[in-house]
C-alpha cells in the first residue's frame, strides 16, 4: 500500500518539480478561460445578434468544437494547425483549451441572454438607450448574472481538460507527477498526490465562484 | 390652438399578412389626456409601441413636435438609423403593463440609467433630477431597494418615475395597472392623475373606465384597427354614437 515514509523522502527532491507543474497548470488554465470567455462573449454575441451567414458559420464552429473531444482538439491543434504556423505545445495547448473554454460560454450566454424578457430590451429602448447601451447596460449585467454558476462549472472542467496537455508535452502537473513517477517508481503516492491537489484547485474555484455568486445576487 | 405635439396620420401597420391598423389619425395638444379604450385585440397596445417606435409601420406618419420620427418622410420613405430612432425614441417615454424595471438596478439606477447614457447628464445631476421624481411618485425612501424588493405597484410608480424623469414630449401608458393586484391599482392611478394635473401630456391605455372618466380630455374609443369614436368623456361614455361603442361600454366595469 502507501508507503508514507519513502513518500516524504521522494517527495522532497521533486518539490519544486510538483510547484512548478502546478504553476503551469493554473497559467494555462487562467489564461485559457480568460481568452475562451473573451471569444465566448464574441460567440454569444454572433448566434444571438449576428447576421444570418455569421449565425450559420459560428453555429458550425460551436457543433463541430462541442461534438470534439477536447483530446481529439488538443491534438488537432498541435498536429494539424502546427502545419500551417510553428507552435509550441504549450501555444497549441493554449489554443485548444481558449477554443473549447470559448463553446462553452459561447452557448452558456447566448442561453442566458435568449431567456431575458423581451420587456427589458424593450424599456431600455424607450428611454433612448441605443443598442449598445441596451447590451451593456441591461442585458449583459443580467445574463453574466444568469451565466455565473455554468461559467464556474466551465473553469473547473477547464482545469481537468488541461491533464490532456500531457500527451504533447506541455509540462503541467500531470505530466511533472508522471516524470517523477518514472524516477521513483511510486505511481500510487504521487498519482494520490496529483489528484489532490486537482481537487484543491477545483474546489477553489468552486468556493470562489458561489462567493462571486453570493456577492453580485440581487436583493430580494 | 396651440401646436399638435403628437400628430399620427394615416397609420397603417400590419403583421405579416394581418392589418392590424388600419388607418388611425390622431392628434394631442401639449397638456392632452386621451384615453384609448376598446376591446382585446383592437390594437391599442399596437398603436402606443409604433408611437414609441417599437414597431415599424408601413404607412402613415407620426410626428412629435413637428418633427417626423421613425421614417425619413414621404416620397423616399426609408427608416431611419439606429442613432437617430433612439434619439426619437426618448421624446416619448412609454410606461409598460408588466413594468419592466431593470431588475440588476436600483430604483434610483433605473431612473438615472436614461438620464446619465442618453441625456449625457453628470452624476449629480442626474441623481438629483431622478430623486426629485421618485419624490414625486411617493417613493423616495425606497430609491434604494432593487425592483425585486418592492410591490408591484411600487415598481410601477418607480417605472413612470424612470420614463418622465427623461422630459419627453408625451408620456404612453399601455395599461399599467392592469398586472397589478386590485389593492394597488390606486397608488398608481392616482399618481398619473396628478401627473395630468400638472400638464403632463398624455396617451395612455387603460381598461379601467372610471379613471378613463375622470383623468382625460378626451376619450378613444378603438375597433378593429381604427378609431371609431372620440369625444370627450361625458360625451362618449353617456352617448355613444355607435353601436359598437355602446355594446362595448355595456360590457365593460366602470
Ligand atoms: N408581435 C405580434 N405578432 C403578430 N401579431 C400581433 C403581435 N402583436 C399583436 N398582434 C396582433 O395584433 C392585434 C392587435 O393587438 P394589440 O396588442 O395592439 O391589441 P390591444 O388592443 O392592445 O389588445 P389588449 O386589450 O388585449 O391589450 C391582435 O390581433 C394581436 O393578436
Ligand atoms: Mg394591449
Amino acid at each position: 500500500m502507501l508507503d508514507f515514509t519513502r513518500f516524504f523522502v521522494e517527495i522532497y527532491p521533486a518539490r519544486w518539480a510538483i510547484l512548478e507543474g502546478v504553476g503551469m497548470t493554473l497559467v494555462i488554465s487562467f489564461l485559457s478561460i480568460v481568452l475562451g470567455t473573451i471569444l465566448g462573449i464574441g460567440v454569444a454575441l454572433s448566434l444571438v445578434y449576428g447576421g444570418r451567414v455569421q449565425r450559420f458559420a459560428v453555429r458550425a464552429f460551436l457543433e463541430y468544437v462541442r461534438g470534439t473531444p477536447v483530446f481529439v482538439l488538443i491534438l488537432a491543434c498541435y498536429y494539424l494547425l502546427s502545419q500551417l504556423v510553428q507552435l509550441t505545445p504549450f501555444q497549441a495547448g493554449l489554443i485548444a483549451l481558449t477554443v473549447f473554454c470559448s463553446s462553452h460560454v459561447g452557448e452558456n450566454l447566448r442561453g442566458a441572454l435568449l431567456a431575458l424578457p423581451r420587456g427589458q430590451t424593450e424599456a431600455a429602448k424607450a428611454i433612448g438607450l441605443t443598442f449598445r447601451q441596451t447590451f451593456v447596460y441591461v442585458l449583459a449585467p443580467q445574463a453574466l448574472r444568469q451565466a455565473l454558476p455554468a461559467w464556474i462549472n466551465t473553469a473547473s472542467e477547464l482545469v481537468k481538460a488541461s491533464t490532456l496537455l500531457s500527451v504533447i508535452g506541455v509540462v503541467e502537473l500531470m505530466l511533472t507527477t508522471r516524470q517523477i513517477i518514472a524516477r521513483n517508481f511510486m505511481s500510487l503516492e504521487f498519482y494520490c498526490l496529483a489528484g489532490i491537489i486537482y481537487f484543491l484547485i477545483s474546489f477553489s474555484i468552486e468556493r470562489l465562484g458561489r462567493r462571486v455568486e453570493r456577492r453580485i445576487a440581487l436583493p430580494s | 390652438m396651440s401646436k399638435p405635439v403628437l400628430e399620427i396620420l394615416g397609420l397603417h401597420k400590419k403583421f405579416k399578412e394581418i392589418e392590424v391598423l388600419k388607418g388611425v389619425d390622431l392628434e394631442m395638444e401639449p397638456g392632452d389626456v386621451v384615453s384609448v379604450i376598446g376591446s382585446s385585440g383592437s390594437g391599442k397596445t399596437t398603436m402606443l409601441r409604433c408611437v414609441n417606435l417599437l414597431e415599424d409601420f408601413e404607412q402613415g406618419s407620426i410626428r412629435i413636435d413637428g418633427e417626423e420620427i421613425g421614417y425619413t418622410a414621404a416620397p423616399q420613405r426609408r427608416r431611419r438609423k439606429e442613432s437617430e430612432i433612439a434619439r426619437q425614441r426618448s421624446m416619448t417615454g412609454m410606461v409598460f403593463q408588466q413594468f419592466n424595471l431593470f431588475p440588476h438596478l436600483s430604483a434610483l439606477g433605473n431612473v438615472t440609467l436614461g438620464l446619465t447614457k442618453v441625456k449625457q447628464l453628470p452624476k449629480a445631476e442626474a441623481t438629483a433630477i431622478a430623486e426629485r421624481w421618485l419624490e414625486r411618485v411617493g417613493m423616495a425612501e425606497r430609491r434604494n431597494h432593487y425592483p425585486g424588493q418592492l410591490s408591484g405597484g411600487q415598481q410601477q410608480r418607480v417605472a413612470i418615475a424612470r420614463a418622465i424623469a427623461m422630459n419627453p414630449k408625451v408620456m404612453l401608458f399601455d395599461e399599467v395597472t392592469s398586472a397589478l393586484d386590485p389593492e394597488l391599482v390606486n397608488e398608481v392611478l392616482n399618481v398619473i392623475k396628478s401627473l395630468a394635473a400638472d400638464g403632463m401630456t398624455m396617451l395612455l391605455v387603460t381598461h379601467e373606465m372610471k379613471f378613463a372618466y375622470e383623468v382625460s380630455r378626451r376619450v378613444v374609443f378603438m375597433n378593429q384597427g381604427r378609431i371609431e369614436e372620440q369625444g370627450a368623456p361625458e360625451a362618449v361614455f353617456h352617448n355613444p354614437q355607435s353601436k359598437r361603442l355602446a355594446d362595448f361600454l355595456k360590457n365593460a366595469k366602470f
